[in-house]
């Protein structure tokens, strides 16, 4: 073994914090440019041949149909406890029959595709991760190249087209539990007008603010099906390497999406409504 | 003898880690020929060079005389249909069955359809590893040695011309190295399949190759068959082959 890192002439040490700057820019350059290539190589394989429906079917079921019971307990809690909250709030203006309407559009157009989105990343991004890095760490991946089969094509386009899939479905599924919830909360306990609840609902939520929601959780999805297979795609040998890509994936994953969620809602005030 | 595979002047780096620093060596159609050298000498970077899962820095590689590592990426895939690789731990799939392991590159890879022919091919493999009964176990539940053998009826399955085998003894117990040199040996005679193979394994690996690279430095320092290299007077070499023999002379 050479000592080639004691060859290299040190930095002073007022220089230091300077040099690890630099150091970290140009890791966090390198490490961009590597997930952009990812990116592309995930965009030329999607419309290649063979569609492999029956994995596509397995990543719908997995990241779907199992999400059912989480996404319908949590957007169910948002809706009563936003519920609870604004209905107090708009009591103050003796205007509670409001309450239908404005959960319905924040759910619609916020709520509902957020919350959606961080669940599953918690449920399913992490393990999207840790699946693909243990297949990385444990040479499967190298083992379908071998075969000549493109482990992108095969492993991350049924992931992403699934989840670009699923998450408005999902979403849907939230704003009517939401809604439920909410429903139960003002009307049941609180006492507002369920007559005034449905009629301000209907008069104040349009199907673009539903539309917009859906259209927020495509876009979450696919981000979250990219950066989550991204991190496991690169893990790094070793038994940390998987967990500590897999904690990477999430927190990259969660603030991506909500700046992403600024963004599109801003550009969504501006020319959608 | 034709040559079959060749690596001319090979260089990869990691970071500052210089691993192969100019290896360059020929391997000769229908024969087995071993690598070897000590551990961590980049013996793996090499023939994942081979087979194109990891790219050169510099060098290059030659598959029939076309060289590959600059050829466009179709091209590869195409030529890469020609090799296969036994991975140090097997590298099965954890999600599929062995049976959907073995018929993975026959579907993916030479796009067949017809299940019975799949079928057919997939038990055939199967008894040709002497493991007829295992199709419907998960990887996970097979031994070292069963996975191993797995592997090599995954390989198998493609028709390759070329087989990469990295360390297929390492970790197995003797009876159940000597059984799997024996396949290998079995693959090169039955199926005229050209072996590569890399190993720690000295005294196996002088008994059933043909020719014999050792890789000290990052460098091919000599090749030639395994009489040739008993007679070496490269210092190195030579020390590394006393150390394996005697423990041949402790052994027997
Ligand atoms: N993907 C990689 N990234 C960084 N370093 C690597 C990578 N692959 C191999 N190396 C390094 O290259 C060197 C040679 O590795 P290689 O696996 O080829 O050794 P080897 O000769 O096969 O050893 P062994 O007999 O232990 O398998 C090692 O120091 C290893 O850490
Ligand atoms: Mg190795």
């Amino acid at each position: 073994m050479s000592d080639s890192s004691d060859d290299r002439p040190s930095t002073h040490f007022l220089l230091r914090p300077a040099e690890n700057l630099g150091r970290a820019i140009v890791g966090t350059l390198e490490e961009l440019g590597r997930f952009f290539v990812f990116l592309g190589r995930v965009l030329r394989a999607l419309p290649r041949r063979p569609l492999r429906w029956k994995l596509l079917a397995e990543q719908m079921e997995r990241i779907g149909v199992r999400s059912i019971p989480i996404i319908a307990l949590s957007s169910a809690a948002i809706g009563a406890i936003f519920s609870l909250q604004i209905t107090i709030l708009l009591g103050w203006f003796q205007a509670e029959t409001m309450v239908g309407a404005a959960v319905g559009i924040t759910l619609a157009r916020e709520l509902a595709p957020v919350i959606t989105t961080l669940m599953l990343i918690a449920k399913n991004g992490s393990s999207m991760t840790a699946e693909l890095g243990t297949m990385r760490v444990t040479e499967q991946i190298d083992a379908m190249e071998t075969m000549s089969v493109d482990p992108v094509h095969y492993l991350v386009v049924p992931r992403m087209v699934a989840s670009v899939l699923v998450f408005p479905i999902l979403t849907g599924l939230a704003n009517v539990v939401g809604v439920t919830g909410a429903y139960v909360i003002a009307v049941e306990m609180m006492g507002v007008d369920p007559g005034g609840f449905f009629e301000q609902l209907y008069w104040y939520v349009n199907p673009i603010d539903v539309v917009s929601g859906l259209i927020k959780a495509s876009v979450m999805g696919f981000m979250m099906s990219v950066i989550c297979s991204y991190f496991g795609f690169y893990s790094d040998r070793g038994s940390k390497g998987v967990g500590e890509s897999a904690t990477r994936a999430v927190v990259t994953s969660s603030v991506g999406i909500l700046i992403a969620d600024y963004v599109m809602a801003d550009l969504m005030l501006k020319w959608l409504y | 003898m034709e040559t079959i595979v060749e690596v001319q002047d090979i260089h990869k780096a990691f970071g500052s880690l210089e691993v192969l620093k100019g290896a360059s060596m020929p391997f000769e159609e229908g024969r087995i020929t071993a690598i070897i050298g000590q551990s961590g000498t980049g013996k793996s970077v090499l023939i994942k060079t081979i087979i194109g899962v990891m790219d050169p820095d510099r060098g290059e590689v030659f598959f029939r005389g076309e060289e590959i590592t600059t050829a466009p990426a179709e091209r590869r895939r195409e030529i890469r249909r020609n090799f296969g690789y036994l991975f140090q731990d097997s590298a099965l799939f954890d999600s599929m069955s062995v049976y959907d392991n073995i018929a993975f590159p026959l579907v993916e890879s030479l796009g067949m359809r017809d299940r019975k022919k799949i079928r057919a091919i997939v038990e055939e493999k199967l008894e040709w590893i002497g493991l007829p009964e295992v199709g419907r176990k998960m990887p996970a539940e097979l031994s070292g040695g069963m996975r191993k053998r797995v592997g090599l009826a995954r390989t198998l399955a493609a028709r390759p011309e070329v087989l990469l085998f990295d360390e297929p003894t390492t970790g197995l117990d003797p009876v159940l190295a000597e059984s799997i040199n024996d396949l290998i040996v079995r693959v090169n005679e039955e199926f005229g399949i050209t072996c590569i193979l890399i190993t720690h394994d000295i005294q196996a690996t002088f008994r059933i190759s043909n020719a014999i690279g050792f890789l000290y430095e990052g460098v091919i320092q000599e090749h030639g068959t395994p009489e040739e290299l008993s007679r070496t007077s490269h210092p190195i070499l030579r020390k590394f082959l006393t150390n394996s023999f005697a423990d041949l002379g402790v052994a027997g």
